[in-house]
């Protein structure tokens, strides 16, 4: 297929998902709020976005928060944004995807948009926006599987949502470890069990956790969360598949290393693989979450350059000089 | 539903001039709904185009850049027995229109006895003095044509504009009827309609038949500008319905002699383009040097005949206005036979008598630049201000080879929903005409509607709508 339509599935792909953590990010943070001190920096902060938000904004106020990460065109992973990028994507690679995939992208936008038009109701009670977001992304996410052939493309646009998953997950992780940090005596009450669960909740993860590890102990969650096989929002888990969508796209066999990206992959999962939750908490739950990140946008800067990268090609032609901007491969791009 | 139905003294293509329908089944099933049903099938319809994303971009629109589709759901009718003479008359065109082009870009016999005046075509700025010498495979220039067709108060069909480049708008002929069959059903039952589906397998097929001998099985592709170009909708939906890529300049490179495109495995060779960007932005190297939206050398690759472009460049020059006042003789001197669809009457301002007769009369006369579309630069005579005829006339004075003058005429009208009422709005009609290996003439076409009263302005990019098009194959014209 195309290099720039692989690059623009993938990146679609990568827009859905993340509009789909950032609802969840801020759905857990409404959680662990109410009953307690409102605490929405941390949000930012996991995020990677706070220069960006202090330049707008300055007061972390809830409603700042919200109106930054919801309906802020100028945040460019703005739930708004990201269903923007999507849609844009999705529009310039419009005939290779199923008219079904196409109809829910393009609907995902217009209920963002239709939620951007009463905005001032939903940031007063996000709870229904953000589930609808949730939904329709799902609703993309199964089109996806019983509508497009499971093949390059296919492929191309599962390795966008793992990544990304992986990466947000993570953050959503870390989002509690700021939370938690100050009032490290709370470790093992109520209130701990009350935040671990809302965290459990906004990945979809409680009932699966329960089935898993019963009680809720926050090294567990940990666990759960980063080194679950089978769990699709875990870390490795969506190391895991990512890899084999890559081989598939390669059709090379799993783990065999013929390229930087393969190389890359390996690792990630071999440490995932050795790793324990001890060792984990160990080095600490902030700095193993930072360093996996850090893999993850390696992995990000690999596949773009094995795959979409138009680099100028050298034509019979002796007189070309003509360099092919690539400004125009990248322009819907932006990176957290 | 028709009951107060006013028509407003054009030719109406469904009511006639003793007020008695034309099509009466049609009539009858249309007057089986009433206004709040209408209404809300109304709505369901645009419901469903925002849904579907169907929509186009209109260039300094401030309101984001895209527009839905504006449709309105009474259909035009146009009996069988007329549509297959419109249908022999586009045929003949066309055949002609090719023959012309060969003939320009070939030994010129056309200008060299002065059948067309050698200075309007070589003045032309689509005339392309880098085609000269050159053939596209079978001889065919355009592959698809969206010839505009207008009926006048007399109810005579006229042809009004060639539009051999690249001709949009064949996408929203196969989205109505979808949209029809989805929001009237009642109104098709009893009706047979001759139907427009199988396009993109027609049009795949033109592609193959004209690609390059050498290429064994042709790979097609869709060159388009990219997602801000105002017909994008179209060239994504025609890519997906033909099953071929749809690419943008730098997906394309010029390797090895060949045209080839940028995949995730390496390069792979293309044999036809079916583009749709204008002349000018193909190839940097040979028209405009700063077009980013083209292919360095591919106008190189394509005169050695190792790629296929559809249409060939250079057809502008053959669709230029003051060359269409010629379009009747051209058909008489390639194929001795006369015009089946007449021309409307045109004042070629390079001509000085004629040019004298436009300035006198500018008040009556619809005045047009030679090489513009999309209704830009339009000049209606009877309403525009003394100021604006003034400018007009200036303009004409400054260069007469840019301008042609036109009467005035009234175009038919079709019943179409305003409010919640049935009042008569104008259209004109675009088939679509496909050339490889022979003529396929897509049955009916879009219709435009100016949804404006009184207006005659049908472009989409001008406050136009469209409707779907019905050839009745089993209803008589009354």
């Amino acid at each position: 297929m195309l290099s720039r339509v692989a690059n623009c599935i993938y990146w679609m792909n990568r827009y859905i998902e993340r509009a789909e953590n950032v609802a969840r990010f801020v759905d857990v943070n409404q959680s662990i709020s109410l009953g307690g001190t409102p605490q929405w920096a941390p949000l930012v902060y996991a995020s990677g976005d706070e220069e960006l938000f202090s330049k707008h904004y300055g007061e972390f106020s809830t409603e700042n928060v919200l109106r930054f990460l919801l309906f802020d065109e100028q945040n460019p992973n703005s739930i708004l944004s990201c269903a923007k990028y999507a849609r844009e994507n999705a529009r310039t690679i419009r005939e290779i995807l199923s008219v079904s995939l196409w109809e829910s992208i393009n609907r995902f936008y217009l209920r963002v948009r239709d939620g951007m038009a009463h905005s001032d109701a939903v940031l007063q009670n996000p709870h229904q926006f953000l589930e609808r977001v949730k939904r329709s992304s799902h609703q993309v996410i199964g089109v996806t599987e019983a509508t497009l052939s499971h093949g390059e493309a296919w492929h191309f646009a599962r390795v966008g949502q793992l990544l990304e998953r992986a990466d947000k997950t993570s953050r959503i992780l870390d989002v509690k470890y700021f939370i938690l940090l100050p009032a490290a005596s709370h470790v093992g009450s109520t209130l701990d069990v009350v935040q671990w669960s809302a965290l459990l909740e906004s990945t979809s993860a409680l009932h699966a956790y329960r089935k898993t590890f019963g009680r809720i102990e926050p090294k567990s969650v940990a666990q759960f969360l980063i080194l679950d096989r089978n769990f699709p929002r875990a870390l490795r888990f969506c190391v895991v598949q990512a890899q084999a969508s890559l081989h598939e796209i390669t059709g090379t066999p799993i783990g065999e290393i013929t390229s930087p990206v393969t190389e890359r992959f390996a690792a990630l999962r071999t440490q995932l693989r050795q790793t324990t939750i001890n060792d984990i908490f160990n080095q600490g739950l902030h700095e193993f979450i930072d360093g996996f990140q850090d893999s993850v946008n390696g992995l990000g800067s690999e596949i773009f350059s094995a795959f979409f990268d138009t680099k100028p090609i050298e034509t019979t032609d002796v007189a070309s000089d003509q360099k092919i901007s690539e400004s125009s491969f990248s322009q819907t791009q932006t990176q957290s | 539903m028709l009951e107060g139905y006013q028509r407003n003294g054009a030719f109406d293509e469904l009511i006639d001039g003793s007020g008695v329908p034309r099509y009466r089944g049609l009539a009858s099933r249309l007057n089986t709904l009433n206004f709040t049903d209408l209404a809300v099938r109304q709505k369901t319809a645009e419901e469903h185009l925002r849904e579907k994303g169907i929509t186009f971009a209109v260039y300094g629109h401030s309101d984001g850049t895209e527009k839905v589709w504006p449709f309105d759901v009474v259909p035009r009718a146009i009996p069988s027995a007329e549509w297959n003479q419109v249908e022999r008359g586009l045929q003949q065109r066309i055949r002609a229109l090719n023959l012309f082009l060969d003939d320009v870009y070939g030994p010129k016999h056309i200008l060299n006895d002065g059948t067309v005046p050698r200075e309007l075509v070589l003045t032309a700025k689509t005339y392309r003095p880098v085609c000269e010498g050159f053939r596209p495979p079978k001889g065919v220039w355009t592959h698809i044509t969206g010839t505009d067709l207008v009926r006048d108060k007399d109810g005579a069909i006229y042809v009004l504009e060639d539009n051999l480049r690249c001709p949009s708008g064949v996408s929203y002929v196969l989205e109505n009827r979808e949209l029809m069959k989805r929001v009237l059903p009642e109104v098709f039952l009893g009706a047979s309609i001759a139907p427009v589906e199988h396009y993109p397998e027609q049009l795949l097929k033109t592609l193959v038949q004209t690609a390059p001998q050498t290429a064994d099985r042709p790979t097609a592709v869709l060159l388009s500008p990219g997602i801000y170009n105002s017909a994008y909708f179209e060239h994504s939906f025609l890519a997906q319905q033909m099953g071929i890529e749809l690419v943008f300049g730098p997906d394309l490179v010029v390797a090895d002699g060949y045209v080839q495109m940028r995949t995730t495995t390496g390069l792979q060779r293309v044999d036809v383009i079916y583009r749709r960007i204008d002349d000018d932005f193909l190839d940097p190297k040979c028209f405009r040097e700063d077009s980013v939206l083209g292919v360095p050398g591919l106008m190189e690759v394509y005169k050695a005949g190792r790629v296929t472009l559809a249409n060939a460049p250079g057809t502008g020059v053959a669709d230029d206005k003051a060359v269409y006042a010629y379009v009747p003789k051209i058909i008489k001197y390639y194929l001795g036979e006369d015009a089946i669809l007449p021309n409307v009457p045109t004042y070629i301002c390079d001509e000085p008598a004629e040019c004298d007769y436009v300035l006198s009369h500018l008040h009556e006369l619809v005045v047009k630049p030679t090489n513009e579309s999309g209704g830009y630069g339009l000049l209606m005579g009877p309403t525009a201000s003394q100021a604006e005829r003034d400018a007009c006339a200036a303009a004409i004075r400054a260069n007469p080879r840019n301008w042609i003058g036109q009467p005035m005429l009234t175009l038919s009208t079709v019943p179409t929903v305003i409010g919640d009422g049935l009042v008569p709005r104008h259209v004109d009609l675009r088939p679509f005409i496909l050339y490889g290996d022979d003529i396929f003439v897509l049955p009916g076409g879009l219709t435009r509607v100016a949804l404006r009263e009184g207006s005659m302005i049908v472009n989409s990019s001008q406050g136009g709508g469209s409707k779907d098009t019905w050839v009745m194959l089993n209803e008589l014209a009354t």
